[in-house]
């Protein structure tokens, strides 16, 4: 499989073979992002339109959350009035979404697997120009520690509705929706503390670590879950797309929420 | 274990042109791809370049292609491949061809000379330097570099888009730059050189630097990124200047 067959052109002076050599199934990791990252994108969207079934008392939906709308079905800060008759989830989504397409990670797994920049390591661009992060779009990357700073607030609301989630209408419990939500707040935690912005933000950015005690060890706790930074991208992802998928079921009555107590 | 038989399909020519040449030769457990290599050389092809030195993974000579993958020939493992396969042996692409395996890498070194020197702050009163070990653990990651240029070698920046060599320093400059901007001891800035002049902005940090360094330095994740967030700080950040202005750091 060679994505560019004009290659003689693109190595002028090299003189060396010009075809594609690597013959393993270097295709399988960008197909795999396109499948996980697509079927994500797909469903958040169509999740998004929908502005139903995002509440079951106690539990709202992620994709919903913060809901700020008065025409949400369970209002968590009434910042927009009546007026507003889309969906309560496209005032919110973006802030994740934003955060997840400007992470470092993100921006490694689509520029291989959707643009092709490169597919694979020594697998050659399909494009023939290449400017990289310099100019408009993509120069918006840049802004990733903005989002961080709003995903951070969205996380707030997240860990609200996860003891929120305790609160039923018979009194305090547990159901299996708890837990979804507990664990989905954990997983978005670990995957916005990993943040690169949020390593830099926190000690990264100083020279002398020494003369700051607290952020050399918060630096030091970011680097280790940096470490584990995909890892957590791909399983928060995955936990809450389940979340919404496990509140949406029990709100249409598909399936029953199991009480612990 | 007995030995086994494998195709070496070598790349042979100069800057003029070249062609793959097959070779069959045996090989013993324990041998690598540069062992292969100079058993061609000792056998079949006496005038087969390739450069090469240590042997041990440490002074960066050997790097070539094998399948197609950015690799040094001298921790290859033989292994790797089933007996009986024919094992492709090429060039680096991004650098000019002298002959056969060998290239011109003298581009790496253009880049290393504009790299500005250590600036070290004025001396303690007592005529030394102190600094502390958590202060250079991050700096001392980046020293382990052996200078194989694979990184370079396999930056789609330059590899596809060779017209970038003008205004690109490469993984490896950049982990140099990281070395000396997180310095504690250091006090230029060569943010503006990067940004404008270096094209940290040309790196996409698809990370494939990092995948294929022989000494496992997260180039992207330690120095591209870091050096990328700092320059974010300096440009794209109104909130950090303002911060900046307000507590009078740099």
């Amino acid at each position: 499989m060679s994505p560019n067959g004009s290659l003689e052109a693109r190595y002028p002076g090299t003189a060396g073979p010009t075809g594609m050599l690597r013959r393993d199934a270097w295709w399988v990791e960008p197909l795999l992002t396109v499948l996980g990252l697509g079927g994500f994108v797909v469903y958040a969207t169509w999740a998004g339109f929908q502005n139903a079934f995002y509440f079951v008392d106690p539990y709202l939906s992620p994709f919903y959350s913060p809901c700020l709308s008065s025409n949400c079905e369970h209002v968590s800060l009434p910042l927009i009035g009546r007026w507003w008759n889309l969906s309560p989830a496209f005032l919110v989504l973006w802030i994740p979404g934003g955060f997840r397409l400007t992470c470092y990670y993100y921006r490694k797994a689509y520029y291989r697997s959707f643009w092709w920049a490169p597919p694979a390591c020594a697998v050659p661009d399909v494009r023939t120009g290449y400017s990289g992060e310099t100019a408009f779009p993509l120069i918006l990357q840049n802004i990733h520690r903005y989002f961080f700073y709003l995903a951070t607030g969205v996380l707030v609301f997240l860990w609200w509705d996860a003891l929120e989630a305790f609160r039923f209408p018979d009194g305090f419990g547990m159901g299996v929706g708890t837990l979804v939500l507990l664990v989905n707040a954990v997983l978005l935690s670990l995957y916005s503390v990993s943040c690169h912005s949020c390593r830099h933000l926190c000690g990264g950015r100083l020279d002398v670590l020494s003369k700051a005690p607290t952020r050399y060890k918060a630096w030091s706790l970011i680097s280790k879950l940096n470490e584990h930074h995909m890892f957590y991208a791909w399983i928060s992802l995955f936990g809450v797309a389940f979340a919404d998928v496990y509140v949406r079921l029990v709100a249409m009555g598909v399936i029953r929420d199991i009480r612990f107590f | 274990m007995a030995a086994s038989e494998y195709t070496m399909r070598i790349w042979r020519g100069d800057a003029s042109g070249g062609a793959f040449c097959d070779y069959r030769v045996s090989v013993e457990p324990g041998m690598v791809v540069l062992d292969a290599i100079h058993r061609v050389q000792a056998t079949q092809a006496n005038d087969l370049a390739v450069r090469w030195n240590c042997k041990a993974g440490k002074c960066g000579s050997c790097s070539a292609e094998v399948n197609g993958r950015p690799r040094l020939t001298c921790m290859t493992r033989m292994e790797l491949f089933p007996p009986g396969e024919t094992i492709t042996v090429t060039p680096m692409r991004t650098f000019p061809l002298i002959r056969d395996l060998v290239t011109d890498v003298s581009f790496n070194f253009g880049t290393a000379k504009q790299v500005p020197p250590f600036q070290p702050k004025p001396k303690e009163p007592d005529g030394t330097y102190r600094m502390q070990q958590e202060d250079i653990d991050r700096v001392q990651e980046f020293h382990k570099c052996i200078e194989c240029f694979l990184c370079q070698n396999v930056c789609h920046v330059i590899r596809d888009h060779p017209e970038h060599k003008k205004h690109f320093a490469g993984p490896r400059m950049f982990v140099r730059y990281a070395a000396l901007e997180m310095h504690p001891l250091d006090t230029d800035n060569r943010l503006e050189l990067l940004k404008e002049k270096m094209g940290l902005e040309l790196c996409n940090i698809t990370k494939c630097c990092t995948e294929v360094c022989p000494e496992s330095i997260h180039i992207t994740d330690n120095a591209i990124i870091p050096l990328k967030e700092r320059v974010v700080d300096a440009y794209y950040d109104p909130l950090a200047r303002v911060f900046r202005k307000l507590t009078g750091t740099r």
